[in-house]
């Protein structure tokens, strides 16, 4: 299987991810598409670590998928804290970080 | 082989990724999520990466997406009710599912994993050139010895974030009030600055809140309502 495919697969889903970030209204949801956009990159880089057959790429995708547990950590901690405020789950409603 | 299991890889991943994007319930995009994910570890095992691809599956898919199935749970969005609780389908499809990841992990574990640890067969190394000896490519073994070789530096700085991302968690769950000292003669540098029963993020979002008898007692504060000051602002206009 040529590369191009899985790099064409990776577009394909990063820019899913990227329209679901700019048109859903749900925090939730919207931390899942970012989710999307991080898997995307890591199947891109895993393809070019094969590509060259160097297991560096490899080595970025795990901390890539280190880091988006650290960002789903503290984002949803935000959203849990925004439900205990009674603060609407809708970024529309909610512009600042006050308080 | 290999392009038929991509193209069902692959279809996987984007059915999943644009039900992730569409579905109105947060519960379904959770569930369409899992399945992108499991789609792309398939397809991480194409590309000879099966270590990548059983972490995936096990902290991304295991632990990262079962974080928010409770948080979803939780806080919600629309109705969150799925289907019929105890249905035999239902139970029939998890223990499948069951299975068939098991069978799953069990390739991975039994594959070309082992088969490089402890022989001299060829493998590429970490700098692309094929000699005997070396760990196969994309192997725990491969990807550990990197891990503690080359890349030690971001691996003991992502512990640290990691660190640092559980005790951020706690302090944005924790709830104000908790453990007090009984005696109350400790004095934190805070003191100095505000009085004790003050500087909660209720007060600061704009709420205002009866002073317990707790505080009475223990700071010497008067019975009465701390407020913000925020709603007499709001009340002008």
């Amino acid at each position: 299987m040529a590369i191009e495919w899985y790099l064409v697969v990776s577009a394909l889903v990063f820019s899913i991810g990227a329209g679901g970030v700019m048109t859903r209204r749900n925090p939730l949801v919207i931390l899942l598409c970012l989710e999307l956009m991080l898997n995307s990159a890591n199947l891109a880089l895993i393809a070019f670590s094969r590509m060259y057959g160097n297991a560096d790429g490899q080595i970025f995708a795990i901390v890539v998928m280190v880091v988006a547990a650290c960002e789903v950590t503290i984002g949803l901690g935000v959203i849990v804290a925004m439900y205990r405020r009674r603060l609407p789950i809708d970024v529309d409603e909610l512009r600042e970080l006050q308080g | 082989m290999a392009e038929v299991v991509f193209f069902l890889a692959a279809l996987g991943a984007l059915a999943g990724a644009v039900g992730t994007v569409t579905l109105r319930n947060p519960f379904y995009s959770v569930l369409a999520l899992v399945a992108h994910l499991l789609s792309l570890a398939l397809l991480f095992l194409l590309l000879r990466a099966e270590f990548v691809a059983a972490a995936q599956v096990v902290v991304y898919a295991g632990a990262v997406m079962v974080l928010y199935m409770f948080v979803v749970a939780y806080v919600g969005g629309t109705d969150i009710q799925v289907g019929p609780v105890n249905s035999r389908v239902t139970t029939a499809g998890a223990i499948l599912f069951g299975l068939v990841l098991f069978v799953e992990l069990t390739i991975a574990i039994l594959g070309t994993g082992l088969k490089a640890l402890g022989t001299e067969g060829v493998g590429i190394g970490a700098d692309g050139v094929a000699r005997a000896g070396d760990a196969g490519f994309g192997t725990p073994e491969q990807i550990g010895e990197l891990l503690l070789t080359k890349f030690l530096l971001p691996f003991e700085i992502a512990s640290f974030l990691l660190l640092i991302a559980a005790v951020g968690a706690v302090t944005l769950a924790r709830r104000r009030g908790g453990l007090g000292d009984p005696s109350g003669t400790t004095i934190t540098p805070l003191d100095l600055v505000r009085p004790r029963s003050t500087g909660t993020m209720a007060e600061g979002v704009g709420g205002r809140r009866r002073i317990t008898t707790q505080e009475q007692e223990r700071d010497g504060v008067e019975a009465g309502v701390i407020d913000s000051g925020l709603n007499e602002a709001s009340e002008e206009q």
